[in-house]
């Protein structure tokens, strides 16, 4: 690359490796911090967090309905908070109304449950679509909701970010907590997809 | 650092987040701009809601060039947003001005051909 090469045609890796060099050197950010985070969101947190308050909604009445009444408060009584998950509200999935969330303007997402957003969570297509023709979306993504329920979409635009408690699948009444939580997908906790029986 | 992560059995049946599909991260650089704006808002360098807007503005200007789901658009590119934003939040904030990055990334450029890590992006970079 010659020195005349300009400002927009450099690549995002060497603008990032430019961008930590100077911020190291003028001492705004520490590379073992940087570090710490990048571990705990590539391989700590996940949806298996959201899964195990959902696992644990299912089968304690009184959970549920704190979770309900008081999303934050509930979920960080499982121990999960942190970034983008200061104000959660929890939408419970029914036989009359489908919830399923987006983020129209840019990628919000409950991190501490759920990790960050899969690629097409952020794409321009599901963002724009979700809103518009929810139901052919849901469908072109394998879900079909039926002519006779309502489809309630929620915009994590605010500061407030979503999880949707999906519907228990019926034959699960003898699974406990744990088996339970490894049947709650993602896309479930999103509301791209229902909890299939094992 | 106010985050609160619960100890997790990483390799029980349900490990996430790999049992949920994909790659969090297309690319190193990526989680390095990703680190990046999260390290510096924790360390209140800005606050997460200056970010999002930026993030916002950035995300919207790549969607009115582009088009959403237009025949022959290019692919999303979401984290080249972030990083754009993270460059807008920082000159906002005076931590940086306008041509620096690009100056060292100049200058970074230049490197002898074994230091070169254009190619990250790829995920095929070679002679590190």
């Amino acid at each position: 690359m010659s020195e005349a090469a300009p400002a927009d045609r450099l690549s995002p890796a060497l603008r990032t490796e430019a961008l930590e060099e100077l911020l190291v050197e003028r001492e705004l950010i520490d590379p073992a911090v940087m570090d710490k985070f990048i571990k705990t969101y590539e391989q700590d947190v996940g949806p298996l967090n959201g899964a195990k308050v959902v696992a644990r909604a299912w089968t304690d009445p009184e959970y549920r309905a704190w979770l309900l009444r008081d999303g934050t408060a509930a979920i960080k009584d499982m121990g999960f908070g942190g970034p983008q998950g200061e104000h959660m509200v929890v939408v419970e999935q029914s036989d009359e109304v489908h919830h399923v969330v987006v983020c129209t303007l840019c990628s919000c997402y409950p991190w501490p449950v759920l990790g960050l957003p899969p690629s097409w969570y952020k794409d321009p297509a599901y963002r724009a679509g979700i809103v518009r023709t929810p139901r052919r979306v849901l469908r072109e993504m394998g879900l079909e909701v039926s002519e006779g329920k309502d489809i309630q979409v929620w915009d994590s635009s605010s500061e407030v970010r979503y999880l949707v408690l999906p519907q228990r699948p019926a034959g699960t009444e003898d699974l406990d907590a744990e088996a339970l939580a490894g049947l709650v997908t993602r896309d479930a906790m999103v509301g791209v997809a229902e909890v299939a029986a094992p | 650092m106010t985050t609160v992560i619960a100890p997790l059995d990483v390799d029980g049946p349900a490990a996430p987040p790999r049992s949920n599909g994909e790659l969090v991260f297309a690319a190193p650089w990526e989680s390095r701009a990703f680190g990046m704006a999260v390290s510096l808002a924790d360390a209140g360098a800005f606050t997460w809601d200056a970010f999002r807007d930026r993030l916002v503005a950035r995300i919207a200007a790549w969607e009115a060039e582009h088009g959403v789901g237009a025949p022959g658009a290019p692919d999303f590119r979401y984290y080249t947003c972030w990083l754009d934003a993270l460059e807008d939040v920082l000159v906002d904030g005076g931590s940086l001005s306008g041509d620096d990055v690009a100056a060292r990334s100049i200058e970074l450029a230049a490197r002898p051909a074994g230091h070169d890590h254009r190619d990250d992006e790829h995920g095929h970079g070679h002679g590190h």
